[in-house]
């Protein structure tokens, strides 16, 4: 049984270890994703444009948007009131869904279409509208999946990446009564039918943002099925909930992020679906969406700004890149990591959205390769803020007494090069650590400090 | 050219012949090689497991015996990238920074060294047999060597030389990563290892001991008749 919490990381991990289909399910997805991007990176090298320059203008675009965010943050809820867009700011989980909760119910709202956001499975926000009574569903075809299936997403941009085409043509059976089949396209033709009239009944819809533009108050979706579309301009409320650290200061600055983003998140140049919402529908009386109200969730984002080390985390643009191209995730999926971010990004953020002590082993869920950082179309440096947070969790003693008393003697030994040569016939107790899984090699007969002393190097070599 | 080697922890206490074979291969290019004999370990153990005081403590004396070098050479891209670029994460004195700021320019890495200090693209090694090459990942992607490598093995007598798939994707090692996560390191082990059967190589040869130490005891345990290869051990053969 895989564990919906952080604290069992190293269980989950020891079990999805051996899940093999459940690996080359997910190989299959990502390899394909990360093999479109690099094609388009290459197309766009062939045109004689730069993705590392593209990639160094985002980052400093992010890093200054972070670095200011409370300037921005007010320029855009400036905008935003002149737009006509309401604004709430939402401390964390239970004050975002409080609010959410409020606004339905002076709604009255029976049913609820959602288009795809992880800010609110963040917040876990399904479980409490469902609790008080509301009809919700998810309209993104991966979302739908994952909610008929009673899951969590896996993947931040692709939830249902871990299920083949098979598991999910068994479970639209089982769920929805049709007669089975494996084909995407009668899949997501069965699924729009359902989905259609749920659309044209609700009362509300609550989306994500991708980005938050300031200068001019906007709301950024980008999509492939129409669903967010449909979701926010359908019913008559719509409901924004995202993370404070989305805001871009300019419109020019959101199109350098949207050159980057499809790219690295599905491998498409751009999405199907690009909306920017400015304002409430105001050409008459009825028209729908009569209202927007943006929640501007923190939630531990705030403390991340304050720690320096870290602080490049809230860059992320959510592409998922990161995840596509890590050896870890590719191997066990993201339910593993027990968190609602998985992979190398989600083992900065969780820390903070959760606590350190629960989450601390994700940072070490990690061989260090680098190819997050690499990946990451925003440059954020995954692996040094990886190792940061390995080395607070350290500093917190969270780790077990006896790796910080191994360390200790380590350090004795490294200090001094006599007792590092005598430690030399302590290190086979050490070796055993590997055995299960892989033959440790014998030490050396003699090391090269002995050889060195002893002066056959030099001797023989000479 | 004067040149101190460092010859990183795991080379000396497992695998001594990739410090005699980089002394040799470096004697053979002309050079005057010694060996501090103080030096024990860079300190990465400790900062990668977040035990960052303690990789202090190494980060000084390293400094310490290595800052009068005229030039220090590792057969090692993970230690080299430990002094070059993590040593930036740690708290040292000033006094230790400035040496740091210095040492930066004068450490390198074994191919790295060759190919672009001294402009060597051949050492005169000869060596019969199929070989493939495993990229470790902070040679790769933190010192950005890639290229040195594939011209010196390239240019030994009697290798047949083939690319291997996924060459850039971790071996599973790790570090601690591996003593954390058996099971999973065990996994990307084995990913590396099908990629290696596949290329049709009998050796597989990489920069650092670490990688192939980890690779080596999959082989072994699987019984494998393929042998991992330090370069320093190719292209001191026949030297």
């Amino acid at each position: 049984m895989i564990q919906e919490s952080p604290a069992y990381f190293k269980e989950n991990i020891k079990q999805i270890s051996e899940d093999e289909n459940l690996r080359r399910i997910v190989r299959k997805a990502t390899s394909l994703t990360l093999s479109k991007r690099s094609d388009l990176v290459t197309e766009y090298y062939s045109e004689g444009k730069d993705w590392e320059a593209l990639r160094n203008q985002a980052h400093e675009i992010r890093k200054k948007t972070i670095d200011n965010l409370d300037t921005y943050l007010t320029d855009l809820e400036d905008h935003f009131e002149r737009n006509g867009i309401e604004v709430k700011h939402a401390i964390n989980a239970s004050e975002a869904c409080s609010f959410v909760l409020r606004i339905l119910k002076e709604h009255n709202t029976r049913l609820v279409v959602k288009s795809k956001s992880m800010v609110t499975e963040e917040i876990h926000l399904n479980d409490k509208m469902i609790e008080a009574g509301i009809e919700v569903v998810e309209t993104d075809l991966g979302e739908y999946i994952i909610q008929l299936a009673g899951e969590t997403p896996s993947h931040i941009t692709a939830p249902a990446m871990h299920k083949s085409r098979d598991d999910i043509g068994k479970l639209f059976s089982e769920k929805l009564g049709v007669p089975f089949t494996n084909d995407p396209a009668e899949l997501t033709a069965y699924a729009r039918r359902f989905l259609r009239e749920k659309f044209l009944k609700a009362d509300v819809g609550i989306s994500g943002a991708n980005f938050l533009i300031a200068e001019t108050g906007t709301v950024v979706i980008i999509e492939n099925e129409g669903n967010a579309r449909l979701s926010t301009t359908l019913p008559k409320l719509h409901i924004v909930i995202t993370g404070i650290e989305k805001v871009v200061p300019t419109l020019e600055e959101t199109a350098t992020l949207l050159k980057l983003l499809p790219v690295s998140a599905t491998g498409q140049k751009a999405t199907s679906y690009v909306s920017f919402i400015n304002s409430p529908a105001k050409v008459k009386e009825d028209a729908r969406p009569g209202k927007i109200i943006v929640i501007l969730l923190d939630n531990g984002r705030k403390e991340i700004l304050r720690r320096q080390e870290v602080r490049e985390a809230l860059y992320c643009i959510k592409c998922g890149a990161c995840m596509n191209v890590c050896p870890v995730y590719q191997t066990v999926s993201g339910h593993a990591y027990g968190s609602v971010y998985p992979g190398p990004i989600g083992s900065i953020l969780t820390p903070f959205l959760t606590t350190l002590k629960e989450s601390k082993d994700l940072a070490y869920g990690s061989s260090l390769c680098g190819a997050c950082s690499e990946i990451c179309p925003v440059k954020i440096d995954i692996h040094n803020a990886l190792l940061w947070i390995r080395s607070y969790a350290v500093q917190k003693k969270y780790t077990p007494f006896i790796e910080r008393m191994l360390f200790k003697l380590w350090r004795i030994a490294m200090e001094n090069i006599f007792v590092y040569n005598f430690g030399r016939s302590l290190l086979k107790f050490l070796q055993p650590l590997w055995s299960d899984y892989k033959d440790f090699p014998p030490l050396a007969e003699k090391s090269f400090h002995q050889l060195w002393k002893e002066g056959e190097i030099w001797n023989k070599n000479s | 050219m004067n040149i101190d080697l460092f010859i990183p922890c795991i080379v000396d206490q497992f695998f001594p012949q990739v410090g005699i074979n980089t002394y040799k291969i470096l004697k053979k290019v002309g050079c005057n090689v010694d060996y501090p004999f103080e030096q024990t370990c860079c300190g990465q153990p400790a900062f990668n497991t977040g035990y960052r005081k303690d990789a202090e403590y190494l980060a000084k004396k390293f400094i310490n015996i290595f800052s009068k070098s005229d030039y220090v050479i590792a057969p090692s891209g993970s230690c080299v990238s430990m002094v070059k670029i993590f040593y930036d994460r740690l708290e040292l004195p000033s006094d230790y920074q400035s040496k740091l700021a210095e040492l930066k320019g004068k450490i390198f890495e074994l191919s790295e060294f060759l190919v672009d200090i001294l402009k060597i693209s051949d050492v005169g090694a000869k060596f019969s047999g199929k070989i493939t090459y495993h990229e470790s990942c902070h040679l790769l992607r933190k010192l950005k060597i890639a290229r040195q490598p594939r011209i010196l093995i390239n240019n030994v007598k009697g290798v047949e030389f083939v690319e291997l798939n996924e060459s850039d994707r971790c071996c599973g090692f790790g570090g601690t990563f591996s003593v954390k996560f058996p099971e999973l390191s065990t996994v990307l082990t084995s990913d590396k290892i099908k990629n290696i059967e596949e290329s049709g190589a009998q050796y597989v040869v990489a920069n650092d001991s670490s990688c192939l130490m980890n690779v080596e005891g999959v082989l072994r345990r699987k019984g494998s008749n393929i042998r991992t290869m330090h370069i320093a051990d190719l292209l001191a053969s026949g030297i």
